[in-house]
């Protein structure tokens, strides 16, 4: 199979977050706008620079046409593309081929949700399909349910190793600024809240905040010449092996097994080599399947894994230091955001900021557990 | 004529749970007009035994006084698998790995695909 890539041959030169939490008064696209505008300028660069779009909105399918015309641009390449939650990612690979082919010079990549300020509840058009939906499943949550179900009766999984995810998450984001969950959080605390879509209780979902994320890629050769630390990117790869969980060969195994193991293998790393993972936890069962698909432990492994604190603040293995969409936000399709929390560890500038950290990979999710994206992030001295 | 959808529902609504079958052998669900896999349009019909085995199941709590209902995802013995629900049972009694049949409630567009504990269980 050819996987060429143009390992660190692109770059993140800017990047940006406004919004998170609650930021009422502003619909989705003035998020992303502002963000956009933010990342830009911390690029050192102004809009008249950016020549593609790539933008991904909770409630406009046409989000990169609206985006341009809000701002008067005239991008030579639009990408409206939507994987769910990972749809980043993918953004980023795309972008990577077209700044590296000469076919672009300077790609956009930004999303932004009012969701939280606008009804409380996750903003998707999405729903289940014609098949399922007469059996009336929570839309994304028990597709979810329906793997960590399976996943504990394959390899006895507890709530508590669940609970752990919730745990580590909220560690990291009490000493983030900008982390919309905060204070103390118990097992008990996640094993006595309110059972949704069994094994699922409100303690295993992700957030649900307003808020908005960009980043600015060029080819890092000029991103060496702008003013902030180029984040190089070395390696990109989406896989998709079904869309209702229905189709899942085994709903334990998802394909981040395939995305994760080639986008490494275009950056030339093993997982032993990452310094910090920065995955969608849409759910505590998240976490765990994205660990073991990714290499970090075996099948079956992942709540024995994380049930010690491995990932937790001081752990072994940095997950999550924002923390994540359990704690720190989920606009709707955190994808995004964990791409900058990424970039901000290899920059040196996380709030929870890890010491020499020159591989991060972050890891997105789309659908129900449908769509996986991983990318591999560098320090300038990966190269 | 119509598309593998419409002939599986308007089955459906007249008594009959309709799988496809690969040239392979492979039970296909949903219906296809193309093999997953390889693209081939041999498929043909047949009807299912019903039978099946609970591969994963979730209860979905609602507000009192509605009941919890729960949504399974069924490996059907020819080999498929799809989402249902079980009836007849309750937190308790249904576990994964349990033996269920497949009934059909309501007819015509009405018409949904259901589940219950085999007679005889395993």
């Amino acid at each position: 199979m050819s996987d060429a890539f143009p390992r660190g041959k692109t770059a993140i030169a800017g990047l940006a977050t406004f919004g998170i939490g609650e930021m009422p008064g502003y619909n989705a696209m003035e998020l992303t706008v502002q963000a956009s505008s933010l990342a830009v300028k911390d690029a050192g660069l102004t809009f008249e620079d950016i020549d593609a779009l790539y933008i991904c909105q909770p409630d406009d399918f046409f989000a990169g046409l609206t985006f341009a015309e809000y701002l008067g641009l005239h991008p030579k390449y639009t990408d409206n593309n939507r994987t769910g939650g990972s749809a980043f990612m993918s953004h980023m690979a795309s972008a990577a081929l077209a700044l590296e082919a000469g076919y672009i010079d300077c790609a956009l990549i930004a999303y932004g949700s009012n969701q939280r300020s606008k009804g409380g509840k996750l903003s998707t058009p999405m729903t289940s399909n014609a098949w399922d939906a007469p059996y009336a499943p929570l839309f994304p949550l028990t597709s979810y349910a329906l793997a960590a179900a399976r996943h504990m009766h394959e390899y006895g999984t507890t709530r508590e190793d669940l609970a752990a995810v919730a745990l580590a998450a909220r560690s990291w984001a009490n000493t983030n600024p900008e982390a919309f969950a905060k204070g103390p959080l118990t097992i008990e605390d996640c094993l006595t809240s309110r059972m949704i879509s069994t094994p699922i209780s409100v303690r295993d979902c992700c957030l649900v905040t307003d808020g908005a994320a960009a980043v600015v890629m060029t080819r890092t050769e000029r991103a060496r010449d702008l003013q902030r630390l180029p984040v190089p990117l070395l390696g990109a790869a989406a896989a998709t092996w079904w869309n209702s969980i229905t189709q899942a060969p085994e709903v334990t195994v998802t394909a981040a097994r395939e995305s994760g193991a080639r986008a490494m293998g275009m950056a030339g790393v093993e997982p032993r080599d990452i310094g910090t993972l920065q995955l969608y936890d849409a759910f505590t069962i998240n976490t765990i399947l994205f660990l073991e698909d990714l290499g970090f432990c075996p099948k079956g492994e992942g709540g024995r894994f994380v049930s010690d604190g491995t990932i937790a603040p001081g752990g072994s293995l940095p997950v999550n230091t924002n923390g994540g969409g359990l704690s720190c936000c989920h606009p709707g399709m955190y994808g995004l955001f964990a791409i900058v929390e990424a970039a901000r560890q290899i920059r040196g500038e996380a709030a929870n900021q890890l010491p020499g950290i020159d591989l991060a990979l972050a890891h997105g999710n789309g659908g129900t557990l449908s769509s996986q994206a991983t990318v591999i992030l560098g320090s300038m001295a990966t190269l | 004529m119509s598309g593998p959808e419409l002939h599986w529902r308007t089955a459906l609504g007249e008594g009959k749970f309709l799988l496809q079958r690969a040239p392979d052998g492979t039970a296909v669900f949903p219906p296809r007009i193309a093999v997953p896999g390889t693209g081939s349009g041999s498929l043909e019909w047949f009807e299912a035994c019903g039978l099946g085995t609970v591969y994963s199941l979730s209860w979905i709590n609602r507000r009192a006084p509605a009941e919890p209902y729960n949504v399974a995802l069924i490996d059907l013995d020819e080999g498929a698998r799809l989402m249902s629900r079980v009836e007849a049972t309750d937190a308790d009694s249904l576990t994964i790995g349990m033996r269920v049949e497949a009934f059909i409630e309501g007819t015509g567009d009405e018409a949904i695909l259901l589940f219950r504990p085999a007679e005889g269980g395993a």
